[in-house]
Parts: structure tokens; sequence; C-alpha cells
């Protein structure tokens, strides 16, 4: 494919500085011949973090199997935006069957490329929170015990947002949702909930577990491509800001994201067969404060008279986070 | 070559000449010896290539034969009762996406409370799933609908559920024909699916469908399944020129000629239902019976025609459908002649055995008036027993001059 | 022709294994045959029952066997459950695994139906003596052998022979020892003083 040579006064300098990258470490949305697997059009809201998170994601599988790639898609945000008939946004051959079977449809896919002889045609599915760590954690589980060569990427919303916001087994405590609101003297969601299932995946000591946010495209692409290399079971939880469910503004998604990890709420790091080989430390860290007020479903905390003790209470949690992963570089050395 | 084996090997050995390229499967009683057998065709090779998934669930089994489907695989699994149930969910989804695939059930009985022997409870519940629905007479044709099962559902590209009685069946040992594999591989062409997940030529399948266009599809799909009558009418056709012998098709008449009392029926007690007609027969009663061999699409005019001229239908229902009677009682109403009394009977539930004493019994009452046709009759129903437990329950829920307990 | 079999015995005792090999001995001589297994949860020592129908002509019918010909005992102790001899005519017989005689189970008020015809082998002594353990399943079937003429001692010995061939040449061997053992025993006992008219 031929491709018009840049000029720096053309292009903003994010994409400038993409392009004065070394070839090999630019991000493959940069690259003009990139598969674009979920086209534009779709119906997702705007400033949403899967959709993002999506893109990115299968490009990278795509190029990393040379196209040779098969999508199984739960029931969720991602499915409904995506294709409503007659349209489709996928340029990937894409499996959609029910809400909390993707993992096993997939192995079911894998199985079938093995039997046929297409070993060479890999395997993602995809699912958001919901469909990953609750209605959907049977036939994952089954699918990592078996081993089964699928990539399993969960975007992780926190909660049931295509349902109108209701808490998921990964919604962090603290937070309002639809069926958890902060009312008399209650917080919001409860702590002491919720599942960690990069930890549940490392559990089953599959080949590969990581997590990523759309804050660091090259880093999710970058794990996206790590993973494709291997064989065998494989997770990939990506945080993704929704900007509806979270009551952030639809320009900050990324910046929320950002925040997240910076904050130690959400750990990115790499493991293999059950043991972390990899962290990305926090460049910049900054109180849970920082990362909680630029979204209503934690206003509650803010308002007057507040719930400093909540806020502490997630402090702490992100210093046992920072801790335990050794992501702060200077508390490290 | 004939043999004397066991329903589930023999099941298992036809499926494997199949050639199905993904197996997943659950374990439950009594579908398990069947799965046994095949997973340990896989492991020797003896099935290769061939992949077998020792999923997690029901669920998860069929959820992996639609994956395995939708990326072109022949594919199987098998499963009986409350397995069935977990799968519900993905039923009509097989069907909805149009992909082909084979399910044995060993029919067997729903809890609460739980029971693990046969009855047809499990099939019945999921009658509206949108998979075809055979329903085997004995082993020899439980073997031969699994041939015709993986015709049938390749070339209508829908989900073929092959039923058969829960260790009646599956466990019973007796003679087999088990199809030689190259008579299978003349009969069953390579599988050619309509869609299929090919990175060559990128697919959307299980879109969303809104108001806009929701009843057409569920119209076409309603269309399609009629229009398998005629296809498993063919294949029953086809495997007879083939094989030589009869198996499967829509009915199954036993000397429904001049028959003025039909009984109609499906599964295993078709056999012991023939025994019985012919005894009557001798006798001099104008009896027959109908097997229904397909149940799913229900083959309404063939029933029609099958019980003109009969004066009484009796439905052996070997499930309840609590709340409204009878389920393929309801189904045999739909077709049956203006004028005809049909007779509904429940038997044989949670393994209870329909005998020939039970079967002649059951004629003989209905000759002489004793089941009539206005409502559902229990037959062999231990009636002491179950009175006395109404009276007792009455007694707790009404206590005699408000005090007491 | 034909000969409708009743088994009634404990979940680890064989009974349905009896029925199997009966059948597939059956079929090997040509006749048409069936095994239908009444199952419960597969817990050892429970109460089991199996059906076996041997006929010349094909078996339609899949309900189990109601009205037996032969019922054999495989525990003496099921003997006290009258659904044990429930069907069976007055011609019928009775098959009991015991060391006791016949006029011993009678004092024992263990033998109902006086016109039936009973037969007794101390087929668990019989198996440990061979086989080291209590197994009366292959004895038994020898015994069947033995009071119906039906079946062919050779298909009995080739259809014992294959269902233990995994097991090893000598259990196989020992399995249709058994059988004969039992067969010769029931062939002295119908002609002597063993049998209850």
């Amino acid at each position: 494919m031929t491709t018009t040579p840049l000029r720096l006064y053309q292009v903003g300098t994010f994409a400038a500085g993409n392009r004065l990258l070394d070839p090999s470490e630019r991000t493959v949305q940069s690259s003009a011949d990139r598969a674009s697997s979920i086209t534009s059009g779709h119906r997702a809201c705007r400033g949403c973090g899967e959709a993002l998170a999506a893109r990115v994601v299968m490009d990278a599988a795509m190029r990393a199997t040379g196209g040779r790639l098969v999508t199984v898609n739960a029931t969720g945000c991602l499915e409904v935006f995506s294709t409503p008939f007659p349209e489709s946004a996928w340029q990937v051959p894409w499996l959609h069957s029910l809400f909390g079977n993707a993992a096993a449809v997939a192995s079911g896919v894998a199985a079938a490329m093995r039997a046929t002889g297409r070993d060479d045609v890999r395997v993602l599915a995809q699912a958001g929170d919901g469909g990953t760590v609750d209605i959907g954690l049977g036939c994952l589980s089954g699918m990592f015990e078996r081993n089964d060569d699928v990539l399993f990427v969960c975007y992780d919303n926190q909660g049931y947002m295509n349902t109108g916001v209701q808490r998921s087994g990964a919604t962090p405590a603290g937070a309002s949702t639809a069926n958890t609101r902060p009312v008399g003297s209650g917080i919001g969601n409860a702590f002491g909930t919720g599942k960690n299932l990069p930890r549940i995946a490392m559990a089953h000591e599959i080949p590969y577990v990581a997590t990523a946010t759309i804050a660091d495209l090259h880093d999710l692409e970058a794990k996206v491509t790590s993973a494709m290399s291997r064989r065998g079971a494989r997770y990939l939880h990506v945080l993704v800001p929704c900007p509806l469910g979270w009551g952030s503004d639809a320009s900050d998604t990324v910046r929320v994201a950002r925040l997240a990890t910076q904050s130690g709420l959400f750990p990115v790091f790499e493991a293999e067969h059950g043991t972390v080989t990899q962290v990305t430390p926090i460049r910049r860290r900054v109180p849970v404060e920082e990362y909680l007020r630029l979204q209503t479903r934690f206003r509650h905390l803010f308002t007057e008279p507040g719930r400093p003790d909540v806020v502490a209470a997630l402090q702490a949690q992100a210093d046992r986070d920072i801790a335990r992963y050794g992501l702060d570089p200077e508390e490290e050395s | 070559m004939r043999r004397q084996l066991e329903g589930s090997l023999a099941v298992a050995d036809t499926v494997a000449r199949c050639r199905p390229r993904v197996v997943a499967a659950y374990p439950i009683s009594p579908q398990t010896h069947i799965v046994e057998a095949l997973s340990e065709l896989v492991a020797s090779g003896g099935l290769a290539p061939c992949e077998y998934l020792t999923v997690e669930s029901e669920f998860g089994a069929l959820s992996a034969c639609i994956g395995a489907s939708a990326a072109g695989a022949r594919t199987y699994t098998a499963t009986a009762s409350q397995g069935l149930l977990f799968m519900a969910e993905a039923l009509p989804n097989a069907s909805g996406l149009g992909l082909p695939m084979v399910m044995t059930v060993a029919n067997r009985a729903l809890g609460a409370p739980i029971n693990i022997w046969n009855d047809h409870s499990d099939a019945l519940s999921q009658r509206d799933a949108g998979w075809l629905m055979l329903f085997a007479s004995s082993n020899q044709e439980a073997v031969d609908l699994h041939v015709q099962a993986f015709a049938l559902s390749e070339r209508t590209s829908l989900p073929v559920m092959v039923c058969m009685d829960g260790f009646v069946l599956t466990h019973a040992v007796e003679e087999v024909d088990v199809p030689e594999q190259e008579q299978v591989d003349a009969f069953l062409p390579d599988f050619h699916p309509r869609q299929s997940l090919d990175p060559d030529h990128p697919v959307t399948i299980g879109a969303m469908v809104g108001p806009e266009a929701f009843t057409e599809v569920k119209y076409l799909m309603a269309h399609r399944q009629l229009r398998a009558l005629d296809e498993v009418s063919a294949v029953a056709q086809e495997f007879e020129s083939a094989f030589g012998r009869t198996s499967g098709g829509l009915l199954q008449p036993y000397r429904t000629d001049g028959a003025e009392l039909v009984v109609v029926a499906l599964g295993s007690v078709l056999g012991s239902l023939a025994d019985v007609v012919d005894e009557l027969r001798d006798e001099g009663l104008a009896v027959g019976a109908l097997g229904i061999c397909c149940y799913r699409p229900w083959p309404f005019d063939e029933v029609r025609d099958a019980l003109r001229g009969v004066t009484d239908v009796v439905v052996v229902n070997r499930a309840v459908a609590v709340g409204s009677g009878s389920i393929l009682g309801q189904d045999v109403r739909l077709s049956a002649p203006r004028g005809t009394a049909v007779h509904d009977v429940v038997l044989g539930l949670g393994g209870r055995p329909v005998t020939r004493d039970v079967l002649r019994r059951l004629v003989l009452d209905v000759v002489t008036g004793r089941v009539g046709s206005d409502s559902l009759t229990f037959f062999d129903l231990d009636h002491d027993r179950a009175a006395a437990e109404l009276a007792r329950e009455l007694a707790d829920t009404v206590p005699a001059n408000g005090g007491g307990s | 022709m034909k000969l409708d079999v009743r088994i009634h015995g404990r979940g680890g005792q064989g009974v349905v294994t009896a029925a199997e090999l009966l059948s597939v001995a059956a079929f090997d001589q040509g006749l048409h045959a069936q095994a239908l297994p009444s199952f419960g949860s597969e817990r050892t020592g429970a109460p089991v029952t199996a059906s076996c129908r041997i006929s010349d002509r094909p078996i339609r019918s899949h309900d189990p066997v109601s009205h037996p010909d032969l019922v054999m005992v495989q525990d003496l102790t099921l003997l006290r459950d009258p659904a044990v001899l429930a069907g069976l005519p007055d011609d019928g017989t009775v098959l009991v695994n015991t060391r006791r005689d016949l006029a011993d189970l009678a004092r024992g008020g263990l033998v109902m139906g006086p016109a039936q015809h009973w037969v007794t082998v101390p087929a668990n002594d019989l198996s440990r003596e061979l086989l080291g353990r209590p197994l009366p399943n292959t004895a038994l079937i020898g015994a069947v052998v033995g009071i119906t003429g039906l079946l062919e001692p050779e298909a009995v010995a080739g259809s014992i022979r294959r269902r233990f061939a995994g097991l090893g040449e000598h259990v196989a061997d020992a399995n249709v020892r058994l059988a004969e053992l039992a067969y010769d025993l029931v062939a002295t006992q119908t002609r002597g003083s063993g049998t209850h008219a």
C-alpha cells in the first residue's frame, strides 16, 4: 500500500510523534494498512472506552495473526452497538451467541479449527465485565483449566451498563449504581465484595494474564501481540471507562483511565503461568481522590458532609496494590 | 454387522462413524456411556481428527458445539434431563443461528423430586426450541436415526435432537446392526456449512435484530421447520434404499388399517405396544398403534391422515404439563379429525415401567369406558396413596373448629 | 420358544453382567436376546434387578420381565422380598445362590410357591474356590444353562471368555470353569433329590 509522506506541520504533535518513532515501535493504529476490524459508524456512546479498546485490541490481534482471526463476542454493549441488523461494524469473522458462554463458544471454535486442520486461524473472545466475572465465569474457568487456545479479552467498565448501570462483580466499592444507590447512610457498592478476575485467571496457572487500560494504547497493543504469540488459554483484562455509567465527561475517558492506573486503583501488569513477570510502574502517583472526583458515581463521597472514611479506605486499597505489585518506583528502590 | 451390545455403545460407535470433528459433553446419567465411549475413541485416535472437550457444564457443552458448528465442524453432544434444561438458553440460540449439530437426549425425568429414570419430560419441555426432534423406538432405530440426523441437520442447517429412552434403551443390550464405515461414508457427504467463520470470507453471525425485522426472522424459522418435514421423509427413504431397512420417517403406524382404536406414543414403549396390539387383534379388537418418530416439526397432516376413521385415540404421555394437562396429547388433538375421541393418558413417569400388562389394561379400560376423553387420566396411579396424601394436606390446611394443628 | 429370566442381586454381584452374558450367548448361537438392567444409583450392596429375554423370534418389547420363566437369586437375603417371586408362574423356576439345601430353606420359611421348581447352587463357595472371591455370577449362568437346556455351553463359555478377556486368560478360564461346575452340579441336582417338586 502506498502512503503519502508526512509533513510535520500537517498534523498534531501526538500523531507526528508516533511517526517519529522507529517503525517497529509504532502503534498498529498509526499504520495506514491496519485492519480496521471495527469500522466507524457503529452506535457506541461518545467517549466510549470499550469501543476504543476493542478497535485497538482487534487491530493488534489481526496484525499479530496476519489476519487469520475469528472473534466471539458475548452479549453486551460491544455486541449491541456493533451489530444492529442489517448492519455490522465487523470486518472480521464474528460470532455472537449468548451473554454467559463466549469462552465456551470460543473453545468450540478453536477445537473446530484444530480438528479441521486450520490451526493457523486464531480465536479471540471478548466480553464485558458482566459476561466475564459474573455470568460467564463458569465457562471461562472451564476454558482456562482446559488451556484451550483462546485469548479472552474482558473490557471492564465495572458494571452492567447495557442494562442501565447496575453493579457487577467488578464494580468498585463506594460506587453508586442503579442498584447500589448511596441512600441513607449507605456508601454505594459495599466494601468486601467483587472479584479480581486477573488473579482468578492467574490461579488457573494459564500461560498468560495481563491487565491494561485505554490510557496506554502502546501497552495494550503490545500485550495483545504478546498474547497472540503464545498458544493456550490467555486472559487480557482492559479497564475501559464508561462516561454513561461512571458519570465522567466523554472527553475525559482516557484521562480517567490514566488516573485509575496512576492512583494505584488499577494495577497494570503481566503474569505468566500464575506468576507476575512485569508491572507498569506509576509515573506520577496521584491520590485516589483525583480519580474519584472526575466521576459522578463517587460524587456522594465528596458532597457535604462527605465520606472521607470511604475515600481513605479506597486509598488504602490503592496503597495495598501499589505495594503488592511494586508499582511505585520510588518505594520499590 | 449385527452385534449384541449395549444401546449406548451402539450409538457411540455409530456417531463415531459419522465422523464428528468436535464432541463436547458433560456427564449426566443415563447419557454417560455414550460419551465415555466416544472420549475413548477420540483418545485412542480411532476417531481422528476429532476434538473431545470435557466442558464444565451442559451450558458449556452446547456453547462449545455452537462455536464448533459455526466454525464449520461436524459437531455432536449428548445429555439428559437437568442437563438439557441447563442448556435451555443455548438451545434456541443454536437453532436460531441455523447451526447444524446432533445431540442425543437419553430421556430422563425432571426434578424435583430428583429422579434419574426414564420419561419424556426433558425433551418435551424443549419442544419449542427450534430443534428437529426424533424419537427412537429401539436401539436399532436409535443407531439409524443418528446417521439420518447428521444428514438432516446439515441439509436443513438446523440442529437435531435424537431422543432415546434413558436406561430402557441406553443400557439395554440387544442386537443392533451398526452401520459400517463405508456405508455411512457413502450416505453422509462431507459437511459443507451454509455459513462459517472464515477469515477469507468474514461473516457476522448473531447480530441484534430489532422490531422492524424480528417477526420476519421468526416467520422464516417457522417456515423452515415445517419444510423440514419433507426432508425427514426423504432422508428416511434414502436411508432405506442405502441400508435396506426401515427406520425413522415421520410416523410409524402399526396395524392401523381398519383400526377403531389407535394408541399414539413416542419411544421405546412402541415395541411392547406392538405386542399388545397383536394380542388384542387376535382377540378380535380392532386396535392399532401410531408411533411418532418425528416429534418436531409436528407432522400435522400425516397424523390427521393416520387417524382418519378412528373412533378412539389413546395418547400415551410420558410427561405432564402441570397446570394444563399433557404435551403430546395437545399435539395429537391439533391433528385428530373432528369427532375423534382423544383419551389423554399419563403413565410411565420417572421410570415406572410401561409393561404390556399396563398397556393391555389401558386399551381395555378405554374400550369399556373407564378412561374418558374429557380430561387427563393418570393411569397406573396408586390412587389410595394419592388420596391419602390429599386428605392429609386438606386436614393440615383447614384446621377443624379453627384450632389444633 | 422363549425364555424370560429375571435376576435379583446386589450392586457389585454382577447382576447386569449376568443378564448381558446370557443375552450374548443366546445371540451367538443365533437366537434373539435382550438384556435390560433396571438401574438405581450406582451403590454397592443395594438390591438390583435385571431382565434377560431369549427367543427364536425378534424381541420388540423393552419393558422389564414381569412374568419370568426363571428367577435367579444371587443373594439369599433378597428372598424375603415378595417382589423377587412376583409374576413367576407355578411352573416357573427359582435358582438360588446358597449352600443350604432346599429343606433347610423351607425350614427357614424362605420357600414360597410350592409348585415351583427350586434349584440351589453354592455359587459363592464355588467362586471362592476358583476366583478367591465370592462372585456368584458365572456359576449361576452355568446353572441356567443346565436347568433350561436352551443355551449351548460353548456359546456361554465364549460369551464369558470375551467378557473377561481384559482381566487375563486365567480369570476368563476360571469363570468358564465355574459355569461348567455349576452346570454339572445342577444336572446332578435335577436328577437327584435337590429339586422341589
